[in-house]
């Protein structure tokens, strides 16, 4: 509820720079996508340009804080509008869980003849006519239903390899390590909260570390997969899945580093952040453990079931 | 300090910027509303064109103007702009105008961002406009952009429409946040959320529901992008992937994007019958349940859009049941819109008459939605011509019926000018009756078995289409009219007092006509 004067900004040229940036960015991702010529140019443009509006913005942004204009109620505008920026995140994430359990409980069912509505295809299967004979219903799909050169076979999943190659697995190291820095950033925020900015400084840093290794082996992993195992985006629903899912949690796992990032070079170099007064650094560890309940979902249902 | 924050004081005890700079930098709620409902408006006037187009080719049996290529652009296009360029900015060109009014808010929560969330919108319509001219045309595959039309057959500009798809969802979710921010923390002292006007209340269920879908029509066209161009199999079957999983991903937004084209019109309507009617609004509390209940109930109704593609059993007679619920608290709304009228001392100004239309039509919309929920009376109908005159009675009666009221309802608010009476009147039965003359008969053709989205069709359904496409040009033309009715009251007109509406409520109208270019610098205090 409000109470005093509520800090509405003047007029800004940093929405309309971010439009446009954003319009080049898309521009230029489609025109490299579809092969138009200097499309990469342009995206590369659109990213530059967007950098430097959102560096510009956010700067006015903690100007106007460090001015002392944002109220208790401006304030609260923030974290409600974070809180609701993470559900929409949520929401996205979603979309892609939500694919992977109607594929593995309903499509590749039925597309092996099982249940009500797999009976057409096991009709024609028990009719002799070549139509994806021999497709098994198993979860991760190695062999597509149609085992033709469109697709690339894999040798081998990301499941869980047995307890007896547990340690050289990567995806138990990598959810160890980003629950840890789920812990780290907490602590951080302990100390910010007891006043110690150099407890504050060493565990944010430890937590942007952690989170560097964690994209390290996230990449490690990839390779493993392209050059070792043949599992590609190109392996069909399973490997589709697979990397959209993983994927997008990575580039989220690279967001939230930039934030927290951002967060210790105001804290190291400016002196930002106080006791009782740090929101810009509280809504990046919410976006933090955000990032880290995504890995827990991926980790049991995209590795372990 | 930047001289951004310097400047801001000044900022309060003058009017706007000057010039272009005033539209481009803007943060004030009331210029981007305006924004927004220009847009609107621009886009509401091609995707009207597009609907002309193919209503001119329906004019008779056989090939008559365009290819059929070129119709199925239309045909997609039209979808496309109408929802995502007429309707829905129009609701939040609406809610930045009204919202902070209504609450006896300064501004919007997250100015700035408001500003991007509108500017983000031409560009996005730029983009997909442009696919027009791209080699292989515009997207052709109908607004629900069903793969495999979209992903395996689909023309090379599908690329672009994707990303456009994805930054005006991105305008969307900002627009929204910053609805529900301000809703939820910026309410005049002593305004609880049972004392918000309906519009209100109307906009957090929409805006909630907006944070809800849009990330997953994102992912949606993520996993399209995908399979075109980098090898997945989502939708491919011979990946291990299911056509149908897209159609899934896409109802699961697309219903709840249903209700975000109708919820704002609940509200708009349920201030305008209040006010003609004289009466305070019956069953208010039960207004907002209703609202609530439609937007839980929208999250699991997607599927009945779906009853032909071949899901179990179970699942049809589950989506039959819940989507034949949401008549429940539908219906709680449209007695308690006729409860208010009745014993009012009731007057039809123009806003008055959309209202009521709006009512009746909307209510007819319903009673069809209703037929199609049934399970197996919908393998009759789907895809035929009665599944588009049922949308088209929830959304040109409904939706856009709604917003015309607004606009005739508010704007003496916003430009301090009367509309002129007669030619509001005028502009309200010309379309009352183009609408039903439209799409009333398309009910009888459908039913008969013709099928949507063809540009040719059997003889036998040559009549009803020869009086709906005149129906579509009465329409059509006078809406043009209405851009006239509306730059008229811009430009001049009987000046409006602050009260404009004899039973007008409402903090909107303690407020100046024209609104001052600031208002509720300090807010309120509501009792």
């Amino acid at each position: 509820m409000s109470g005093g004067n509520y800090y509405v900004p003047d007029s800004s040229r940093y929405p309309i720079f971010a439009a446009v940036s954003l319009f080049l960015l898309v521009m230029g991702a489609g025109g490299t996508i579809n092969g138009v010529a200097n499309g990469s140019t342009v995206l590369y443009i659109g990213f530059a340009t967007m950098a430097v509006t959102m560096f510009f913005w956010f700067r006015t942004v903690v100007q106007e804080h460090l001015a002392g204009l944002d109220s208790a109620q401006l304030k609260k505008s923030y974290v409600f509008g974070m809180a609701w920026f993470i559900f929409s995140e949520v929401m996205f994430f979603g979309a892609f869980f939500g694919a992977l359990f109607y594929v593995r409980n309903f499509a590749v069912p039925w597309l092996a003849g099982e249940g009500e509505k797999g009976a057409p295809i096991a009709f024609v299967q028990e009719m002799g006519v070549d139509f994806w004979t021999g497709f098994q219903n198993t979860w991760p799909v190695i062999a597509t239903p149609d085992a033709g050169d469109a697709y690339e076979m894999a040798d081998k999943s990301m499941a869980f390899p047995g307890w007896s190659h547990v340690a050289e697995w990567l995806p138990l190291w990598n959810t160890i390590i980003l629950l840890s820095s789920s812990v780290t950033v907490h602590f951080a925020h302990l100390g910010l909260k007891n006043g110690s900015r150099k407890a504050f400084n060493r565990w944010l840093g430890a937590t942007v570390g952690l989170a560097v290794i964690f994209l390290g082996l996230q990449a490690a992993e990839y390779y493993e997969a392209y050059a070792h195992y043949g599992l590609t985006l190109n392996s069909g629903i399973y490997g589709s899945t697979f990397f959209m899912l993983t994927g997008f949690h990575g580039f989220h796992v690279f967001l939230g580093c930039c934030m927290l990032s951002v967060m210790l070079v105001r804290s190291v170099f400016f002196n930002h952040f106080e006791t009782h007064d740090h929101f810009g650094f509280e809504a990046a560890s919410w976006y933090w453990h955000f990032v880290d309940v995504v890995w827990v979902m991926l980790f049991f249902f995209v590795y372990i079931i | 300090m930047s001289a951004v924050i310097e400047n801001h004081h000044d900022d309060h005890h003058h009017g706007p910027a000057k010039g272009l700079k005033r539209w481009f930098y803007t943060t004030n709620h009331k210029d981007i509303g305006t924004l927004y409902l220009w847009f609107s408006f621009a886009m509401f006037l091609i995707g009207g064109a597009m609907a002309m187009i193919i209503r001119a080719e329906l004019f008779q049996p056989g090939m008559q103007i365009v290819e059929p290529e070129f119709y199925n652009q239309m045909i997609t296009l039209h979808g496309l702009i109408m929802i995502f360029g007429g309707v829905m900015p129009a609701f939040v060109g609406l809610a930045n105008w009204l919202v902070p009014m209504m609450i006896g808010a300064p501004d919007m929560a997250l100015p700035r961002m408001n500003n991007l969330s509108f500017w983000i919108l031409p560009f996005a319509f730029f983009i997909l406009l442009s696919s027009l001219f791209m080699e292989g045309g515009a997207p052709n595959f109908g607004w629900t952009f069903y793969a495999p039309l979209s992903t395996t057959y689909a023309p090379p500009s599908t690329t672009f429409f994707i990303f456009s798809v994805h930054i005006m969802g991105a305008s969307s979710i900002m627009g929204s946040i910053n609805v529900i921010v301000t809703i939820m923390n910026m309410r005049a002292p002593g305004m609880g959320l049972m004392k918000m006007p309906l519009f209100v209340w109307s906009w957090l269920i929409t805006a909630y529901l907006l944070i809800a879908v849009m990330p997953v029509l994102a992912g949606a066209v993520t996993m399209m992008l995908m399979d075109i161009h980098f090898g997945t199999s989502f939708f491919n079957a011979a990946g291990g992937g299911d056509p149908v999983l897209f159609q899934h991903i896409f109802w699961f937004f697309g219903h709840p994007e249903v209700y975000i084209m109708i919820l704002p019109a609940f509200g708009i309507v349920s201030h305008i019958i209040e006010t003609f009617s004289r009466k305070q609004l019956f069953g208010y509390s039960s207004m907002v349940w209703a609202m609530l209940s439609i937007a839980i109930l929208s999250f699991v109704v997607w599927a009945h859009h779906m009853f032909t593609v071949g899901m179990p059993l179970a699942a049809e007679l589950f989506f039959m049941w819940s989507t034949m619920l949401i008549a429940v608290p539908t219906g709680v709304k449209v007695f308690n819109w006729i409860a208010t009228m009745f014993r009012g001392s009731i007057t039809f100004e123009t806003p008055m008459l959309f209202a009521c239309a709006f009512v009746v039509l909307f209510t007819l919309g319903g009673f069809s939605g209703l037929m199609l929920a049934i399970t197996p009376a919908d393998f009759q109908y789907h895809d035929t011509y009665f599944v588009v005159a049922h949308f088209h009675y929830v959304l040109v009666p409904g939706a856009i019926f709604s917003i015309m009221a607004a606009v005739y309802y508010w704007i003496p608010k916003w430009t301090g000018n009367m509309y002129d009476e007669r030619l509001g009147k005028l502009h309200f039965w010309l379309s009352f009756v183009g609408v039903n003359v439209t799409f009333f008969p398309q009910h009888f053709i459908g039913l008969a078995g013709m099928p949507r989205r063809v540009p040719d069709y059997a003889l036998q359904f040559a009549d009803w289409n020869m009086v709906s496409t005149a129906g579509a040009f009465l329409f059509g033309f006078s809406q043009v009219f209405f851009l006239f009715i509306v730059i008229k009251t811009v430009v001049g007109g009987k000046k409006a007092t602050a009260q404009v509406w004899e039973g007008a409520r409402g903090l909107e109208w303690t407020v100046d006509s024209p609104a001052p270019y600031h208002t509720f610098t300090t807010p309120p205090k509501v009792s």
